[in-house]
């Protein structure tokens, strides 16, 4: 049998099935959404996907390279290497836009700001708008949530305590 | 002539670097379910998290520098204490809260300077690893300069607490700008910065939060040292065998 040749729409089909592939704590999120998702491509008849972690000892990391190959194979394609780049380094900016209101519908609220801006280069709090009663009558509670990616807030206006997706 | 190639160097660098990530993600992981609070628990294990798997970036780097089919599981739970090169300020037992907060405070201090160093390194898979080490640091240290604040700042019994434990960890920290033979390769390599200049950018941002937290900047004392040759303090033992143990029981075994 003589082996198809591998086309980039192949690889848009491959995006597409990754879209499968979540966030396992925060379900919502695909892996594109995150910024987690970095490229697929053909290398001869091997499929390659890169990843780059968005925290360095982010226990859901492998879970994803997991649920990749896992949900891949299960469609079919059987030579699957999922592979990690860490340069550049991941960063909350890359949170696509669906990927922000998805949180927010979700309960979670997306990152205030853009890393690189002076706010938070000079250690200033954002403003962080409640997700449920979207005031931003909110305050910290702690630096660190649930995961390692976000924070604890508390909203004054409806009094729930809500995460926030830190901003890296 | 020195007598160490610079792939010999390097690897013993990034070894270095990946054992101060480990064994201090070790200390902290000892809080897990005994923070002072929920949230300060959690966020004491984020930061073990954040390190352990800096530590695992590290040491699997090393391994591949080595290339003598070692992995970041034999670095870790197959090495004796001997054989372990983090500075001594890592391995020192967790004391109290405001132990451990100082500690990290001048650790992540340290951390901060040298990763952001690091980015510009000559090797570019070290450049990488700093870059993702950099930007959790910079967290860490916001948080601990934070808690300095509030526990230097705050009641009587807090104050006096924070500056004992500041007294107890200062003699560890000189060894953290030590300069020998694998340090002067690095750097004549562009693979690490100059530890005077790291020294002084650390010197400056302690000395503004201790000032600003009203602590006495402690008095300079026959410096701690050991760790990079291998020569630990009582503690590491203990630390080791805890964090190896299963392996060392059940070898090779995996879940």
């Amino acid at each position: 049998m003589i082996a198809a040749v591998r086309t980039d729409s192949d690889a848009a089909a491959v995006r597409a099935i990754l879209e499968q592939v979540t966030d396992p704590e925060i379900p919502v999120l695909t892996i594109a959404d995150l910024g987690v998702l970095q490229d697929v491509y053909w290398q001869g008849e091997r499929l390659i996907v890169v990843i780059t972690p968005t925290y360095s000892g982010c226990p859901a990391m492998q879970t994803i390279k997991d649920d990749i190959l896992t949900t891949l194979r299960g469609e079919g394609y059987g030579e699957v290497e999922v592979k990690t780049r860490l340069a550049p380094a991941w960063t909350s900016d890359w949170l696509s836009e669906t990927g922000r209101k998805k949180l927010m519908r979700f309960g979670i609220a997306p990152p205030a700001q853009t890393s690189s801006s002076k706010r938070s280069l000079l250690g200033k709090r954002p403003t962080v708008a409640c997700p449920r009663c979207h005031s931003t009558d909110t305050n910290l509670i702690s630096e660190h949530g649930s995961t390692a990616c976000k924070a604890l807030y508390r909203c004054k206006a409806c009094l729930e305590p809500f995460d926030y997706f830190k901003c890296i | 002539m020195s007598a160490l190639t610079r792939q010999a160097a390097l690897f013993e660098y990034v070894l270095r670097l990946g054992d101060d990530a480990l064994i201090n993600g070790q200390r902290l992981s000892e809080w897990c379910g005994h923070g002072p609070f929920l949230e300060e628990d959690i966020g004491l294990a984020n930061t073990a998290l954040d390190l352990i798997g800096r530590a695992r970036m590290l040491l699997s780097y090393a391994a591949d520098l080595e290339g003598r089919g070692r992995t970041e599981d034999d670095l870790a739970y197959l090495r004796d204490e001997r054989q372990w090169f983090n500075v001594l300020i890592m391995e020192l037992p967790r004391g109290d809260f405001a132990f451990s907060t100082a500690r990290q405070f001048l650790v992540d201090s340290y951390n901060y300077f040298l990763y952001e160093a690091l980015q510009a390194s000559t090797d570019a898979r070290l450049a990488a690893i700093a870059g993702k080490a950099f930007k959790e640091a910079k967290y860490h240290l916001r948080h601990t300069s934070e808690w300095m604040l509030r526990l230097g700042d705050g009641t009587q019994e807090s104050h006096a607490k924070i500056q004992q434990a500041l007294e107890e960890a200062w003699p560890y920290t000189g060894e953290l700008f030590e300069v020998d033979e694998v340090e002067q390769q690095i750097l004549q390599a562009g693979i690490g910065p100059d530890a005077a200049e790291l020294a002084r950018q650390w010197q400056k941002k302690v000395g503004a939060v201790l000032a600003e937290a009203g602590l006495q900047r402690p008095k300079e004392v026959w410096p701690q040292t050991g760790g990079r040759q291998g020569l630990h303090t009582e503690h590491m033992g203990y630390l080791l065998a805890e964090m190896q143990c299963v392996q060392r029981a059940y070898p090779g075994q995996q879940w």
